[in-house]
């Protein structure tokens, strides 16, 4: 058991909103399917989540955002991952984010959105499913 | 990437290969083996410094603290935090890093938290090899974080040059955590939360305790380890006070193993990693052998029928392959 490889996700709320049950509560699920998952709190700019990102060497982040910044936040860290070399990071995001603006963000390299009201057990079989199979050997 | 150019990214200080290579280690054996070899001459320079204490005391906050001052004093500093995995999910949820966070972007810091995965003892099996890595990368001084379980967390005394317990007032069980074996390989005891009225009554706890652990090892006596006498240290860690003097503290007790005590824990370090790998590779090629063999099936029938038991089943089949 200890020698199998973990999902590493990040959970991150980038921007200044405060609330982040919804974070914790997706954080909490991920973890109870198995997954490493760090958590970084509140009030983080893109470079921070990058830059976690990357010393972490995660698998997947997860982008959560209730404040209605999105667009601002969300295209600037997929540029600093690109920036970083890291495209092969799955990055998925949650929150008030509405419909509209769904295609944007998955053009900018978001895979996929998961809107207020997504059952937990959705976002954890999407991330089971899609996270990078890393090579066993590198 | 290669295992070469991995390690040679973890010598210039890239930290894409120091984060790809901690990665390895804690993945892949058989790789990791590999990187580990490769980059062990370069290790040795960095003071190790073990943070550990119960849960609630405030350990991630302070270690901020102490990487500022470090910061301030020009130092580079890596950072493993630990934290237990579920041994029911084997899941983690890795929250120190949280309050570490202003230092993410800081050139000079490099954080990485790591899951237990129910290696006992505090620290996770692949915590000395990212030690070793951010040591390699060049960084002065490194700090590890134990799960802060409590009183099992012996296994840092391993890792690390100097292990400094922090205790908080209130928490109600630091009575335990003075009784306990990790009494006895803290180096420097930190009361954090002095602001708090009941923290002058911990430190006086943990000076009687000392004292009597004085007396005792003065009827033994054993000379050595009167030699370094760990202070306690208040500290508030949210405002940093008392922040400088513990780094002294670091600092001094850096310099009293220098003195020569460095080689003597060096070389039990190393006793203790040599029978570490020794075990490890003895029960996965003993192990997977014999459970190829018929014989392993028919033992195990005889165990469970009471007919032979485990240790002299053990005898049996090692007589076997040790011939």
């Amino acid at each position: 058991m200890s020698e199998e490889r973990r999902i590493k996700v990040l959970i991150a709320k980038p921007g200044l909103n405060s609330h982040d049950r919804g974070a914790k509560v997706v954080a909490r699920a991920l973890r109870d399917a198995g997954m490493e998952v760090i958590y970084t709190g509140l009030r983080q700019t893109p470079e921070q989540i990058v830059e976690t990102a990357l010393q972490e060497d995660v698998d997947v982040i997860g982008l959560s955002i209730l404040s209605g910044a999105h667009m601002a936040h969300l295209p600037r860290i997929m540029q600093l991952l690109k920036e970083k070399g890291m495209t092969d990071v799955l990055v998925i995001a949650g929150g008030t984010i509405p419909e509209e603006d769904i295609p944007k963000l998955k053009e900018a390299g978001i895979k996929e959105v998961f809107p207020p009201g997504t059952p937990l057990e959705k976002i954890v079989k999407y991330v089971l499913e899609n996270a990078p199979k890393r090579r066993k050997k590198e | 990437m290669e295992i070469e150019e991995i390690a040679k990214g973890v010598l210039a200080g890239n930290k894409r290969c120091i984060a790809r290579a901690i990665t390895i280690i804690e993945n892949s054996p058989e790789e990791g083996q590999k990187l580990l070899a490769t980059i062990f001459p370069y290790t040795g320079k960095a003071h190790i410094i073990g943070v550990t204490g119960p849960g609630g005391s405030g350990k991630s906050t302070l270690i901020s603290e102490m990487t500022k001052e470090y910061r301030r004093r020009g130092k580079t500093v890596g950072i493993v935090a630990v934290d237990p995995s579920s041994p029911f999910t084997g899941g983690a949820f890795l929250g120190d890093r949280l309050r570490m966070q202003e230092l993410a972007t800081d050139e000079g810091v490099f954080i990485r938290s790591m899951a237990t995965r129910n290696h006992p003892g505090g620290i996770a099996k692949a915590t000395k090899g990212a030690v070793k890595v951010l040591d390699a990368s060049g960084k002065d001084v490194i700090i590890v974080e134990t799960a802060g379980a409590g009183q099992s967390e012996v296994e840092i005394a391993k890792v690390a040059h100097t292990v400094t317990l922090v205790l908080a007032p209130g928490l109600g069980d630091e009575i335990q955590a003075i009784k306990a074996g990790i009494m006895e390989i803290a180096d420097i005891f930190v009361v954090n939360k002095a602001d708090r009225a009941d923290a002058d009554k911990l430190v006086m706890d943990i000076q009687s305790v000392l004292q009597l652990e004085d007396e005792v090892l003065a009827l033994q006596m054993r000379r050595e380890k009167r030699a370094w006498r760990p202070p306690i240290i208040k500290t508030v860690a949210l405002t940093g006070e008392g922040v400088p003097q513990l780094i002294e503290k670091i600092e001094e007790h850096r310099q009293y193993l220098q003195k020569g005590l460095i080689i003597k824990k060096s070389l039990e370090n190393a006793e203790a990693e040599l029978v570490e790998a020794i075990r490890d590779k003895v029960v996965r090629s003993i192990v997977e052998k014999l459970k190829r063999e018929k014989r392993f099936e028919e033992i195990l029938m005889r165990i469970v029928k009471k007919e032979l038991d485990p240790t002299s089943a053990a005898d049996e089949l090692l007589n076997q392959v040790l011939r």
